[in-house]
């Protein structure tokens, strides 16, 4: 409109103004030369100005004309309003994406970090959103299999807590201007070859992304890329041992006895899921196949030390004088002094282990954990090649990291940079070093001396907080990338959505930020990147990277420099010659480990994890000083006390949780708690460990106090306190045996409860003519990591329920692992913990069906026990009656029903169930549903093996196999066909179509048997 | 305040239809000979007159006592904590309690059932003493029907409301609906909503029948008008004829038959809900009989509890007398053995079934975390009823009211011990637990006391609390004797 108001540009006639003006008189004002002019498009816009379009009124032709115009420019300005609309479409797919199906889903194959190396994963797809993980059974990593924090990776992608805005000091800016402030500052250091640049990184194996950083250093030779991982520094401590970095691959396969020295290798590392599946592989048929036979050593209780065949537990101090004891013990001159191997028994189990190892020669293995110093490192390598090991189940390659570096070291060695102000540009790319720095760097403080300090991240996170600019970090599933397993396999990261927040960057775009061409975008950079790395037709190659997951033919990166070739390692191990450390002397010892949820930290905002129950002491949303019972005692301290922990001059706050099998004098404390920043979910959870952790002993050390403060914080455990679990022997809930008592007597398992015939009724059995769906679960294969239990809370839109709940008792899972212990709590070594998980037992009797008094759970023809949540009105008569107790009821309105965000995630083929309703596992109903509909379109009986619970597929040790138990060829019905199938509870005539395969283990003879569950098995 | 200070003595009773025919029926008078060593029903000196002159005399007259409203106005107040306990209740889920994933039964289903049994007392007198003939309940059958009324309607309040979507308790009921389901009529829940349902209305009915000639004697002496209208539609066209006596006495009697079944069942259908389940120490035959027998030994509790402090109150020591009390303390010391021996027989059943999780459950109960419930159960339903052994202490007023209290706080931490103890460790030691209630299940349970006695103080201010025409029939010559030549 205001257009036509504007005076015509038009040349104005000077002479005609003259003109006018001479024949004029007195003053005469004008208000412009055209009006001098009197030209005649002066005066049109005069007639035309007030009223507008007067003079089409007056033509009947124009009038309509004009309001034909005017119309459809008042439509248009509706349309058009005052802001930009997001594009919507409102008609159909004419022709519809292919393969685009609503209610199919589909797969694409990317990966997952953990700690930089790459777990290969599947993403469900629903029209576009990213659902659920699944494992990729191509890659080497996966096999199928994934972990707990993998089936939270797609929360991490929807946490409504996520940044969301670039910011600069807290202020919004756009992506230009970051780009504007890079420059200036680039401008500054590039002519003095970046010396005051340094860039802080995660591990980093993404070919790509060093790719990126090289290039920048080649630009900028004095800047400096460290990395930082707070629960890294196995690979350095192992490098010092072998000699060099190397990339390793035990053969767990090919080993028949293994001794892991605190390597608890079935929860932490980039293999574990691999290893848990060889591990586990030799021990599904201990009646015809020879088992492995594993001995642990360690401080603290953790999965691998519950699937030990024996488990030892020792100080941290011990642990080097252990491992001593046992090469001496194989005639290595290393030790000499074979009495440092400690306290009394472990000699001789020492001995016994070497026996043991010696007589497996080739085909044994000996492990170190990552937190464990050089020295064990050394000696692992020495036992390892004396025993010829190495190149058989143990495998040394090159480095699989960009820049195989101490991270301890690296990031010790930046903080000097900063506190000396020789830091100006500081760019931490992922990392959060602001929190999970050990105390006695002063990272924090050292900050302060930057004077540009730039920060990446999913979360504006504590080092956000000291950061002049933060930059959102897109997430793996919305942007590009790529990066590699401990075996050097690489994958090709896809995005599965566009990222949901408009600013946010990848790494490889924001370092693109320092390069020539600033505005490249992360697909055209790993795209460039592995068009240099793949030979051939790169498009074809570049597509089925994309499919599969994997880079197949492709080793390492071509053209890098120091890409080591594989060798193995011959140099002498020289930590092993050096003096064996001082006896434990007195006093406490303290042991830094990453949670087994969280890890260190970055995953604290994730609900799932959060509420996941350790594996070993069943805590959720906190972590707690774990002690032994004995100990406890004698410093008087019990459950959910508040201490003081005092190390090194240094105090923090923990409530204590007492764990039996903690080697006594120990303290144990997990990372990744105590975070202030880390979203509404992590906040105020727990206590910070990094607060007395230092960086010259960052996962242990001695001189430990504690120191009792009155006060009780009350942490929320889901399974009851463990001095109950006599009581699960008497019941024979886990029925643990040997090999040697299972070949001797192998129906005894199934004895040891009195089972009702079938027939003993008065009413004839229900016949199941079709399907018969049922579960077998191999305790000797369950490793109790709760990946299936975060893989059914992703599939069934399982809410979380937070830290209050919990300890009332309402946690909302409907699968659950069970822990019970073994053996006498105030005697660490006896003690074993088991693993069971509880998914709903689809009983044949189901006790809760004939309940409820609505008809809300119902028998199906295929013999799942259907709830029917529509009917469900809330009696909780079902759950009382339930003999599992694996029944769940929402008794407020759990689930989480605005958050936009959320909702992507959600499974929609599972129904978000309201409050006051049961809920309860299906066995993954909908997948059967769908496995049926897919069978009947291609008309054919449903294949075995066909549909996978959510439980099973995330499985690592495949201990979890569903299928139809008509079928008599079926996997589940062979397994069910061992001798040592049991039905739990199946006294009560409950029929349950769960069952369990008894936990059978390989102890040596020479190592006499803890009075555990085989002692107390007989009075059974 | 034993004596009315205007009661309506002043005026001339105007001839009442009730009254008429009660002398008919009494025309001969003949004198009542308690035994000597019984104390008597009816204290000596009352005539039909002073007996309907003294019981309608508490509601027709003017001044209401400042106890009444004191107690009103306490009871009033949590009647009201109740309704704010509710409307949380409904706002936010049942996740305000206590209860959680082992115990998914709490307090509501503990004072559901504690409520039930205390109304249980009113029927028995009402209805199975009726028909023993034992003349002995006349003074106290009116309000303890009241209280088994008022009792089954905080009762009531539980069940519909502890569901997860209260507002679809009706797909209990069986109707015929579009989705074509009925409920499942195999659950012990189904069984309790027609037992307790069938129940209140029948103790509403013969409550109501009970009254309509108190209701005509009321509207004819009352003065004020409007209570005069309001009595006589409550009364029901009540003129006291011959025909109406006769016709009244046979549905009293037919009430009274179909009410002595209800007595044995509703209880028994109750225990059903524990009985029929799985769980160990739910999972027991002999819990209707000892079920019922908890449910008369506390109804009877709670009738002593009522009835002592109101015949003090409103000087009824002449009607409820030291006799009433003394056979109220028998019956509950009679209940009482009974329950100890269920008590008894669950401990000895759980040895010796030779079932572990049986074993376990009785146990657990005597020493698991709960023990002191236990303990104090058996302290106060087993040991403090011995003492009605003792006449001294039968025959106080004061031994048997503490003796009552005991019984009540006992037969709620029955229902806590048999509710709790046993699902808080069932069969699985992983998943064991602990209940805590909460502020909530307190102010719901004090909130239905609140409305208990509301309603209790409602009903002594306007009601006759005691059955007038058939306090009538107790005075001496009262009796109908066929002349003997």
């Amino acid at each position: 409109m205001s257009d036509a108001r504007e005076v015509p540009a038009v040349r104005v006639d000077l002479s005609g103004v003259r003109r006018r003006l001479d024949g004029t008189q007195g003053r005469t004002y004008w208000k412009s030369l055209e009006e001098l002019a009197r030209t005649p498009e002066f005066l049109e816009f005069l007639h035309r100005e007030f009223p507008q379009q007067a003079s089409e009124f007056d033509d009947p032709q124009g009038r309509r004309e004009f309001l034909t115009v005017m119309g459809a420019s008042l439509a248009l300005a509706g349309l058009v309003g005052c802001t930009k609309q997001p594009e919507e479409k409102i008609v159909p797919y004419v022709q519809p994406p292919e393969q685009v199906v609503p209610g199919k889903p589909l797969f694409f194959a990317t990966a997952m970090l953990d700690q930089g190396y790459a777990k290969g994963i599947l993403v469900e797809s629903h029209l576009g959103r990213p659902t659920k993980i699944e494992g990729n059974p191509d890659h080497p990593a996966s096999l199928g299999a994934t972990d707990a924090a993998g089936q939270a990776w797609v929360l991490g992608l929807y946490d409504p807590d996520r940044s969301q805005t670039l910011s600069y000091r807290g202020e919004i800016r756009a992506w230009s201007d970051f780009l504007a402030a890079m420059r200036n500052a680039m401008a500054v250091q590039r002519p003095r070859q970046g010396v005051g640049l340094r860039i802080l990184t995660e591990t980093v194996t993404s070919p790509s992304l060093a790719a990126q950083l090289q290039e920048l250093l080649a630009d900028m030779p004095a800047a400096k890329w460290h990395q930082w991982e707070p629960a890294g520094g196995g690979a350095s401590a192992m490098a010092q041992a072998v000699g060099g970095p190397r990339s390793v691959q035990y053969r767990f396969d090919q080993a028949d006895v293994i001794l892991s020295l605190d390597a608890d290798f079935v929860m932490d590392g980039p293999a574990s899921l691999r290893y848990v599946r060889e591990y586990t592989a030799r021990r599904k048929r201990p009646a015809e196949a020879p088992m492995n036979r594993l001995y642990v050593v360690e401080t603290t209780p953790s999965p691998t030390g519950a699937i030990a065949d024996h488990r030892l537990p020792l100080r941290p101090s011990e642990m080097e004088g252990f491992a001593r004891a046992v090469s001496s013990a194989m005639g290595g001159g290393a030790a000499g002094a074979g009495g440092a191997a400690g306290a009394g028994g472990s000699a001789a189990w020492a001995a016994a282990v070497a026996k043991d190892l010696q007589a497996h020669a080739g085909r044994s293995l000996v492990l170190a954990g990552d937190y464990q110093p050089a020295a064990v490192h050394a000696l692992a390598h020495e036992m390892n090649q004396r025993l010829g090991n190495v190149g058989q189940t143990v495998v040394y390659g090159a480095p699989v990291e960009a820049r195989p570096v101490d991270p301890m070291a690296s990031l010790a060695e930046l903080t000097a940079d900063m506190k000396a102000g020789r830091v100006e540009v500081l760019l931490v790319l992922g990392s959060n070093p602001a929190y999970s720095a050990p105390v006695d760097l002063g990272f924090a403080e050292a900050m302060d001396k930057v004077k540009l300090r730039v920060h990446l991240g999913l979360y504006e996170d504590e080092t956000a907080a000291l950061c002049h600019w933060h930059i959102p970090q897109a997430h793996a599933l919305e942007s590009w990338g790529d990066a590699r397993a401990f075996d050097g396999t690489a994958t090709i990261m896809q995005p599965l959505i566009a990222p949901l927040y408009e600013s946010a960057r990848s790494a490889h775009e924001v370092l693109a930020a320092f390069s020539s061409r600033p505005d490249r975008k992360g697909h055209d950079v790993v795209k460039d990147f592995w068009r240099t790395q793949l030979g051939g037709d790169f498009e074809q190659a570049w597509r089925r990277a994309l499919h599969d997951g994997v880079v197949t033919g492709w080793t390492g990166p071509v053209g890098a420099g120091g890409a080591a070739t594989a060798s193995t390692a011959t140099t002498s191990p020289t930590a092993a010659t050096a003096a064996p450390p001082a006896s434990a002397g007195a006093g406490l010892e303290i042991a830094f480990r990453p949670d087994p949820t969280i890890h260190d930290g970055r995953y604290a905002n994730l609900g799932w994890l959060q509420e996941l129950p350790k594996p070993i002491t069943k805590l959720t949303w906190d972590n707690a000083a774990m002690i032994a019972p004995a100990t406890a005692a004698r410093l008087g301290v019990n459950n959910n006390d508040v201490v003081e922990l005092k190390y090194r001059g240094r105090t923090v706050r923990a409530p204590v949780w007492t764990l039996p099998g903690q080697a006594e004098d120990t303290v144990t404390v997990h990372l990744g708690y105590g975070r202030t920043r880390a979203g509404r979910v992590g906040n105020g959870a727990g206590f910070d460990a990094n607060l007395i952790r230092t960086s010259d002993a960052p996962w242990a050390g001695r001189g430990l106090e504690v120191a009792r403060t009155g006060e009780k914080k009350t942490l929320a455990c889901t399974q009851d306190h463990w001095s109950i679990d006599q009581n699960a022997e008497a019941r024979h809930v886990i029925r643990p045996t040997t090999v040697d008592d299972y070949a001797k007597e192998p129906e005894r398992i199934k004895e040891l409860t009195e089972v009702p015939p079938r027939d003993e009724t008065l009413y004839s059995n229900y016949k199941y003519p079709g399907h018969a769906w049922g579960m077998s679960i191999d305790l000797n294969s369950c490793v109790g990591c709760g990946a299936c239990v975060v893989a059914c809370v992703a599939e069934n839109n399982i809410p979380v329920v937070g830290r209050e709940q919990v300890a009332r008792g309402r946690e909302m899972h409907w699968l659950r692992v069970d822990r019970y212990f073994s053996g006498q709590p105030e005697r660490a070594e006896t003690i074993t913990a088991h693993f069971q998980p509880l998914p709903c037992q689809q009983c044949e009797n189901a006790p809760c069906e004939q309940v409820c008094p609505v008809a809300a759970t119902t028998h199906s023809d295929e013999g799942l026990n259907d709830q029917v949540y529509n009917r469900c009105i809330g009696t909780r008569y079902c759950q009382n009656n339930c003999p599992y107790k694996v029944r769940r009821f929402n008794f407020f309105l759990y689930q989480d029903w605005t958050t936009a965000t959320l909702k992507l995630q959600r499974n929609p083929d599972v129904t978000v169930r309201s409050r006051g309703v049961m809920e309860k596992c299906t066995y993954c109903v909908q997948r059967i549903e769908q496995a049926r509909i897919t069978a009947h379109n291609e008309s054919r009986e449903i294949r075995d093996g066909e549909i996978q619970t959510a439980c099973q597929s995330a499985c690592p040790g495949e201990a979890i196999v569903f299928g139809d138990v008509n079928d008599p060829n079926s996997r589940v019905s062979r397994l069910k066909s061992q001798h040592r199938d049991y039905s739990l509870l199946g006294e009560i005539n409950t029929r349950p179509r769960t069952t369990y395969l008894a936990e059978v283990k390989n102890p040596n003879p020479e190592i006499p048997a803890a009075p555990g569950p085989e002692g107390s098995e007989h009075h059974g | 305040m034993a004596e009315q200070p205007e009661a309506p003595q002043k005026r001339e009773p105007p001839p009442i239809a009730g009254d008429v025919a009660t002398a008919i029926r009494g025309q001969q008078p003949t004198v009542h000979v308690p035994h000597p060593e019984m104390h008597a029903l009816l204290a000596p000196g009352h005539d039909f007159a002073t007996v309907t002159e003294k019981i309608s005399s508490l509601v027709l007259q003017r001044g209401t006592p400042l106890w009444w409203f004191v107690g009103f106005a306490v009871s009033f107040a949590l009647m009201n904590v109740l309704l704010v306990s509710l409307a949380y209740l409904v706002l936010k889920g049942v996740g305000i309690w206590g209860i959680n994933e082992p115990i998914g039964w709490g307090f509501a289903i503990i004072n559901f059932v504690w409520w039930i049994g205390i109304g249980h007392a009113g029927t028995l007198i009402s209805a199975i003493l009726l028909l023993l003939k034992q003349e002995w309940r006349t003074s106290i059958n009116r309000f303890a029907e009241a209280m088994t009324l008022f009792a089954v309607a905080c009762a009531g309040v539980y069940p519909a409301l502890h569901t997860g979507r209260p507002w679809l308790d009706y797909w209990m009921i069986p109707y015929p609906n579009t989705m074509g389901l009925w409920p499942n009529f195999r659950s012990p829940l189904i069984w309790d909503v027609f037992a307790v349902s069938t129940y209140a209305t029948v103790s509403a009915l013969f409550w109501f029948v009970g009254l309509i000639p108190d209701f005509a004697t009321l509207r004819d002496r009352t003065t004020n008008r409007w209570a005069a209208h309001i009595y006589g539609m409550l009364a029901m066209g009540w003129r006291g004829s011959a025909r109406h006596w006769h016709n009244y006495d046979t549905a009293y009697l037919l009430l009274a038959g179909l009410a002595t079944p209800l007595v044995i069942s509703v209880h028994t259908v109750v225990s059903f809900d524990f009985a029929v389940g799985i769980v160990p120490g739910w999972h027991a035959t002999i819990f209707p009989p000892y079920f019922v027998a908890g449910a008369i030994y506390a109804g009877f509790a709670m009738v002593l509890t009522l009835a002592i402090p109101l015949r003090k109150l409103y000087g009824l020591e002449d009607f409820i007398t030291m006799r009433h009390l003394e056979n109220m303390g028998k019956v509950m010391l009679a209940t009482g053995l009974i329950v100890a021996y269920g008590y008894m027989m669950e401990a000895f059943g759980g040895f010796y079934s030779g079932n572990l999780y049986e074993a376990f459950a009785i146990h657990n109960r005597q020493f698991g975390p709960y023990s002191h419930y236990y303990w104090a159960l058996i302290l106060c339903n087993i040991v403090a009823p011995q003492f009605i052994w003792i006449k001294n202490v039968r025959t106080s007023v004061i031994g048997l009211f503490i003796v009552a209290m005991f019984v009540n706080v006992g037969m709620w931490l029955e229902r806590f011990v048999i509710v709790v103890t046993s699902l808080h460790r069932d069969y699985l030691p992983s998943s064991w637990g602990m209940y805590h209630p909460t502020f909530w299940d307190w102010s719901t349970y004090v909130g239905t006391l609140g409305l208990f006695f509301t309603l209790f103080f409602l009903f002594i201010r306007f009601m006759p609390v005691i059955s007038i025409f058939e306090m009538r029939t107790i005075v001496p010559g009262a009796e109908v004797r066929e002349e003997s030549a």
